[in-house]
């Protein structure tokens, strides 16, 4: 074999990290929300026990447990959606950006804080009004035009949409529709983007480009994302919680909760030794 | 309810642990081959290669089907991903034990160096390591694999010394050349032997403990 073949091989290694999972510590990074001593009752049923989390800034954190475990409750907490549901109380702090969203209007937080939801949920309009329908409501530094394509183009879906963007988006693929609902959320820009379930109605193909738009969205906003599907929260999210009856059980780095969690209730669940 | 994964997880040990007793089995018998002077042994020994290369195939593709259809998640897949590595030390323990048997054919054809004196205490020692890091893995404990771990030295000690007292028969005498030179072949087969063993035990404490002992001055953030 001639030696010149070969390439140049630089023998100055530095750790590198595994595909675009992080490797650093939580502590070691900026937090975006807090959520501190969380309970949360529905009338007198708790169902949220004593919960602190820290959500870290430009990272993907996914929420996972079994059914009834408190994870989307826990989810819809972060843009006070819980507000909707009579009898629903909450106890304890969440911070976004240090300040308490509890004391901010609501509206305000709710554009700071979109949710996209487990089944696609377009507006009965044109898939461009749909993404340019929040723009309107809040205002738009840029022309609606270019900043309803530069939403479609973030959700990756500009290119699939962009000779029809006058048709009703429900002629739209639930994948494209879901999509169409992320870059809904992104129109206003917000810092935080809530995901329950997004993939539970979607062909494996759907949620892999949903999956992959998630790990690149991470550069735009923070992202928590509750799945029930394991594999899913251990290739997109950085951070993963796993929760049960209510409580948090472990809260890790993603490779580290998946290969050797600390706790035998976790591993118990994601090695499906449950119960 | 035994889930039929876990039934493919038990057949995946209970394989490795049938190639783990042949592995040792060719060892000891190599060994004696050369220890007892018997040909016959060495011969069992290169007729018995094929099944443990067999056993390897056989391994890898029940851990590849494991790793394809199971999302093994935690112990399930630090136990998978162990095995994987230790049927790679047993298969290369496989090859010491001919490199081994081949020496004492070699070695038959001339009169006896010396007395054996050092040769079958290090082989006790790389045979206990070998026994131990298996026995290890069976029972998962972390507290023998460190005692394999702790052995190595004294296998390497042991190499180092028959090297020099070899070394000093040659030059004393060049008749001896040959089989003196297979003789520290066979020191360092069981050398090598002693290293695999010290992997498995390395494989077994990240399997029980998700803890990778190799190689500790390397910097794992």
């Amino acid at each position: 074999m001639h030696a010149s073949v070969r390439p140049a091989v630089s023998l100055n290694i530095t750790p590198t990290q595994t595909g675009s999972m992080s490797r650093e510590p939580l502590s070691a990074l900026p937090m975006r929300m807090n959520i501190n001593k969380v309970n949360f009752y529905y009338g007198a049923k708790q169902v949220l026990f004593d919960i602190s989390l820290g959500v870290a800034t430009s990272r993907v954190t996914a929420l996972i447990g079994p059914s009834g475990c408190g994870k989307s409750t826990l989810l819809r907490t972060l843009n006070r959606l819980h507000e909707t549901v009579r009898n629903a109380r909450l106890e304890g702090e969440i911070l976004l950006d240090g300040q308490s969203i509890l004391a901010q209007d609501v509206t305000q937080l709710r554009r700071r804080v979109g949710m996209v939801f487990q089944r696609p949920n377009p507006f009965p309009k044109s898939i461009f009004d749909n993404v340019a329908y929040g723009l309107r409501i809040n205002g738009s530094k840029l022309p609606i035009g270019e900043a309803v394509e530069k939403s479609l183009r973030h959700a990756a879906l500009w290119d699939e949409v962009k000779d029809h963007l006058h048709k009703s988006a429900h002629e739209l693929s639930g994948g494209q529709q879901q999509r169409l609902c992320i870059a809904r959320a992104l129109a206003v820009e917000p810092e935080v983007l809530l995901l329950d379930e997004p993939c539970s109605a979607l062909d494996p193909i759907s949620t892999a480009k949903i999956e992959e738009l998630l790990v690149q969205l991470r550069e735009l906003c923070t992202i928590v994302i509750v799945t029930h599907n394991m594999q899913q929260a251990a290739r997109v999210s950085d951070f993963t919680a796993f929760l049960l009856t209510g409580q948090l059980i472990e809260f890790s780095p993603t490779p580290q909760l998946f290969t050797t969690p600390g706790d035998p209730r976790t591993e118990a669940y994601i090695t499906g030794r449950f119960g | 309810m035994e889930r039929h994964f876990e039934r493919d997880l038990n057949e995946l040990k209970e394989r490795l642990l049938w190639m783990g007793s042949l592995a040792e089995r060719a060892v000891h018998q190599a060994v004696h081959s050369v220890l007892d002077s018997d040909e016959q042994l060495a011969k069992r020994v290169l007729d018995e290669e094929d099944a443990i290369n067999e056993l390897q195939i056989e391994i890898d593709d029940r851990v590849v089907q494991l790793l394809a259809l199971h999302q093994l998640m935690a112990t399930d897949l630090r136990l998978v991903l162990a095995v994987s590595r230790i049927n790679n030390d047993l298969e290369r323990i496989g090859d010491q034990a001919v490199n081994i048997a081949q020496s004492a054919v070699r070695i038959l054809r001339h009169p006896r160096v010396k007395p054996y004196v050092d040769l079958p205490r290090m082989s006790e020692v790389a045979e206990e390591m070998m026994r131990e890091a298996l026995n290890a893995l069976v029972r998962r404990d972390v507290e023998l694999a460190q005692k394999v771990l702790a052995m190595d030295d004294q296998v390497d000690h042991y190499r180092d010394q028959i090297f020099r007292e070899l070394l000093t028969y040659m030059m004393g005498d060049s008749s001896v050349v040959f089989p003196a030179f297979e003789l520290i072949l066979v020191a360092k087969n069981l050398e090598r032997i002693g290293d695999h063993a010290t992997n498995i035990a390395e494989d077994v404490i990240y399997m029980v403990q998700g803890q990778d002992v190799r190689h500790p001055t390397v910097d794992r953030r």
